[in-house]
């Protein structure tokens, strides 16, 4: 793997978003709604439950870490979607350039632009509704860390489905982490759900983010066993992932695709 | 030392369809070969292979005497190319796509390099341009600055003049003769217009069908085959390809 060739690939994700508005607003912007919104959403159902439970950290803090987890992933598949909008994949794999160092390029750029919109998230739901981070104590690390690895792995799927199907698919990825959401648990305990969707919780990493997130909340300690497991689950998405994308690669180098990308050529 | 470019029995099969049939051809150090043929001849499709864009189905290809499917990388680290079918991004500046892409080549002393270039094919007072926004041949300018970035030895060229004015075409000739001629840079060129293939390549191949069926010195190769200029030995592979035997 080369450093030059993974910065080649950040730096051009940096020269896109400097020289756009277009590009920047997304960053902060719906996030930042997000917070307002949910922030008086909670402030209502403290005014009308019962004294003593607080929602902010329990839906608040919930709609921070999905919002962050979705943040990643679709910086991970912006910054390749950019290549498939400029029809920019003949230059780039004609070049040294490793699928290694590319899908690096992808993730090191999603951490830049996630990292913007946690900052807002954090500014606003913390300045105008007190969410503290501290409430959830150390956990927070295992915590970001399992959405953001969940969101590289959904992320580099997302882009090996538009590298194999075409660029008409796109409309097919943005919405993955929905799909995700209700097994994951965002807003309810999983008990809540059927037997058959609890099963299908099981293997989705944030469902052990948002079960200690409530866990903390109630007064229990997180559950550490669960939370390992939760970061080793999404290292293995994370390597499937990996393994998916190179393998669609190759599919792509064996039948032309990726000299002649466009949604016309995918059969 | 090894040959800048060694391409042995290389194919392209898609299910029945034979787009490239065993070709062998080799570039040589200082020596421009033209790549000629008929649409769908399988000129592309070679200089895909070249590229490692496209997964041969059999045969080998080398370039600096690297394997291209065992280092790709390494062998991709000498070479460039230029299309007119592959412009630089249209979002990103003259000398931001240069500067990515210098970063991807590894270029040395890349500020000096980009302003090089930029100075080479004139476009200096576009550097803070969009590519976008470019006429065509400034982009095609663009894509040849790029392509010489990395001072490659192997230099494959697409139709590089295709949206080219007949003077700029005629400067960018000569820019690329004198860099093969100079280093030790081989470049392999396609190209459908004979006037200019016979003024820069030492060698034509002519494709057809995916096979190589002829190869020679494009000043006397009409005459060995009885045509009075490469064009018209050129209509007679498109329409009459049997008739023909590679030399």
């Amino acid at each position: 793997m080369s450093l030059n060739r993974t910065f080649a690939i950040v730096l051009r994700q940096f020269y896109l978003v400097r020289g756009s508005p277009a590009r920047v607003l997304p960053l902060f912007a719906w996030v930042g709604i997000d917070m307002v919104l949910w922030g008086f959403i909670t402030r209502y159902l403290n005014a009308v439950s019962s004294a003593g439970f607080d929602f902010v950290p329990v839906l608040l803090g919930a709609v921070l870490l999905w919002d962050f987890f979705t943040r990643v992933m679709h910086g991970v598949t912006i910054a390749f979607m950019e290549d498939v909008w400029s029809r920019n994949f003949l230059n780039l794999f004609a070049t040294p350039l490793a699928i290694s160092d590319y899908v690096a390029g992808l993730v090191v750029s999603s951490i830049g632009t996630s990292s913007v919109g946690l900052i807002v998230m954090l500014f606003l739901a913390s300045a105008i509704f007190g969410l503290s981070f501290v409430s959830y104590g150390v956990a927070i690390i295992p915590f970001l860390l399992v959405l953001f690895l969940f969101g590289v792995a959904l992320g580099i799927v997302g882009a090996a489905i538009v590298l194999r199907f075409g660029p008409a698919t796109e409309w097919f990825i943005w919405p993955i982490p929905a799909l995700v959401s209700p097994f994951a648990g965002v807003f309810y305990p999983l008990a809540t759900l059927p037997t058959w969707m609890q099963y299908f919780s099981r293997i989705v990493p944030p469902s052990y983010v948002f079960e200690n997130v409530r866990a903390i909340i109630s007064g229990h300690p997180p559950s550490v066993n669960a939370l390992i497991w939760s970061v080793v689950l999404a290292v293995i998405y994370v390597l499937l992932a990996c393994w998916v994308f190179t393998g669609v690669y190759r599919h792509s180098v064996r039948t032309g695709l990726v000299a002649r990308y466009s949604a016309e050529t995918v059969s | 030392m090894p040959n800048v470019l060694s391409v042995e029995n290389l194919s392209k099969k898609y299910g029945d369809t034979i787009a490239v049939d065993g070709i062998s051809f080799d570039v040589e150090r200082n020596e421009i070969v033209g790549l000629l043929g008929p649409n769908g001849a399988g000129k592309t499709t070679t200089i895909n292979m070249v590229l490692s864009v496209l997964e041969p189905t059999s045969g080998s290809i080398h370039i600096e005497g690297i394997d291209v499917a065992r280092q790709r990388s390494q062998a991709l680290d000498c070479t460039n190319f230029a299309a007119v079918y592959a412009p630089l991004p249209g979002n990103l500046t003259v000398y931001q796509n240069l500067h990515v892409f210098g970063l991807i080549y590894g270029v040395r002393h890349l500020p000096d390099r980009i302003e090089s270039v930029l100075e080479q094919f004139e476009l200096r007072r576009f550097r803070n341009f969009k590519s976008g926004v470019l006429s065509s041949g400034e982009q095609t300018r663009l894509c040849l600055a790029k392509a010489l970035l990395n001072q490659p030895q192997l230099l494959l060229l697409d139709e590089p003049t295709a949206s080219l004015d007949p003077a700029t075409a005629r400067d960018i000739r000569t820019k690329i003769r004198e860099f093969a001629m100079r280093g030790l840079c081989g470049v392999l060129w396609t190209s459908h217009n004979m006037y200019e293939v016979e003024h820069v390549c030492d060698r034509v191949l002519f494709l057809s069908h995916g096979k190589i069926l002829l190869e020679g010195d494009p000043k006397t190769l009409p005459r060995e085959h009885g045509k009075s200029t490469l064009e018209e030995l050129f209509i007679a592979v498109a329409r009459e390809p049997l008739a023909l035997e590679r030399v």
